[in-house]
């Protein structure tokens, strides 16, 4: 149980997919400035990568060393079209406004570096839980830059008012800079900087 | 004709950056723009690589996947299109090796020089978003040509710079907590920014 734990919570704060490992930052920058579209890419992430973790745990036996980056991607790429045909069946103004970002989800290093850095080498429960654990590490970085991008770019959350921006006759003069997208990297930047002030040993060495 | 094409090319270098204005390909724009040199070889890599995929799946695309694209095979209802990404991440995982062999054949040099970034681009969500935005866009063969090139050399400029800035950066006092990739994430940041200001320009 103690170990389901560690592998489920230490991707969130102690090995955070995005704030260490450097995986899966596109898509972090592109769909941020909106808490709905992080919603619908968070489950889309979680969806992917516990259930590619978990098929390629199950088959990493019989899988040829060589082509395996091949079987990899046949297996996610199967997954992210199930994804892609869900959204566009039940969600089709969010499927339109992530457009090419849920096809990248293939590419998302997150997928492809977990399936190969632990899947390949560990138990299929064990596997899905890692899948599970990165996957909300990703999300929780996600949700606070969408956070952040929606309430004060635009003063809203989800769609509803929350500072009623001034162009609709309130008093919360909105930050356009927020909205556009190098907003969010200062904003990673800055999680990582509180992260790393936090925890000490992520701190990189100087060379 | 000619200046629709140019037009394409300058838009996809500058205007319509994959690293600084859609945030493609950033994993590997990140980790290894360390040193000049390897950017610089990625970035030809990545270049290779586009220009190859984009027109091969604009071809599978036109000809095997579009609703009514076989045809030419005797089956015009068919609709393969949701194959779409499958086939391309196929292709593109295709394309890589068999360059890789092609060019540890006949160009050693040139081998030497890429060789750990090909496999590496196989994983560069920048290959794959020119084929997903090439078909969203409904480029022709000679645009998804020109498209595959520019967007290619887009990212190389991009990441050769971000290489420039970060070794000048070695002379900086960074906070503790912000060194390595927090900077980074800033200075990128600084760099899209200044991007934008080619968004104006209407060609």
């Amino acid at each position: 149980m103690a170990k389901i734990t560690k592998v489920l919570f230490d991707p969130i704060f102690k090995e955070n997919p995005i704030a260490l490992q450097i995986l899966g930052i596109c898509s972090a920058l592109a769909v941020t400035s909106k808490m709905d579209t992080v919603i619908a890419m968070t489950l889309a992430l979680i969806f992917v990568t516990s259930m590619s973790n978990l098929s390629v745990s199950l088959i990493r036996n019989y899988i040829p060393t060589n082509i395996r980056i091949i079987v990899q991607m046949t297996i996610i790429a199967s997954l992210v079209i199930i994804v892609d045909q869900v959204l566009k069946a039940y969600a089709f103004s969010i499927s339109k406004q992530l457009s090419v970002y849920v096809g990248l989800i293939i590419t998302n290093c997150i997928v492809m570096g977990r399936a190969e850095a632990y899947a390949m080498k560990n138990g299929p429960w064990m596997s899905f839980v890692d899948g599970l654990g990165n996957a909300l590490g990703y999300g929780l970085i996600l949700f606070i830059v969408g956070f952040f991008r929606e309430l004060f770019g635009s003063g809203k959350l989800l769609g509803f008012n929350i500072l009623t921006p001034i162009t609709e006759g309130g008093w919360y003069p909105t930050n356009g800079l927020l909205l556009l997208p190098p907003s969010a990297f200062f904003l990673i930047g800055f999680i990582i900087w509180v992260l790393r002030t936090w925890k000490k040993d992520q701190i990189e060495e100087e060379n | 004709m000619l200046e629709a094409y140019l037009s394409l090319f300058i838009k996809s270098i500058f205007i319509e950056n994959m690293a600084l204005s859609f945030f493609l390909g950033m994993c590997t724009f990140l980790a290894v723009s360390k040193k000049v040199d390897t950017a610089m070889g990625l970035g030809i890599a990545v270049i290779v690589v586009q220009t190859i995929t984009v027109p091969t799946n604009y071809l599978i695309y036109t000809f095997v996947l579009k609703a009514g694209a076989l045809s030419w095979a005797g089956y015009p209802e068919v609709d393969l299109s949701f194959l779409g990404l499958i086939s391309y991440i196929g292709v593109i995982a295709a394309m890589v090796q068999i360059l890789e062999m092609a060019l540890d054949k006949f160009f050693p040099p040139l081998y030497n020089a890429l060789g750990i970034f090909l496999p590496l681009i196989t994983v560069n969500c920048a290959i794959l978003a020119g084929s997903l935005f090439m078909v969203e866009r409904d480029y022709n063969f000679g645009e998804s040509v020109v498209y595959g090139v520019g967007s290619g050399a887009g990212w190389a400029l991009a990441i050769v710079a971000l290489a420039g800035i970060r070794e000048k950066m070695a002379y900086s006092d960074v906070p503790d907590g912000l060194k390595g990739l927090g900077i980074t994430f800033i200075s990128v940041g600084l760099m899209a920014l200044a991007f934008m200001s080619f968004s104006g320009i209407q060609l």
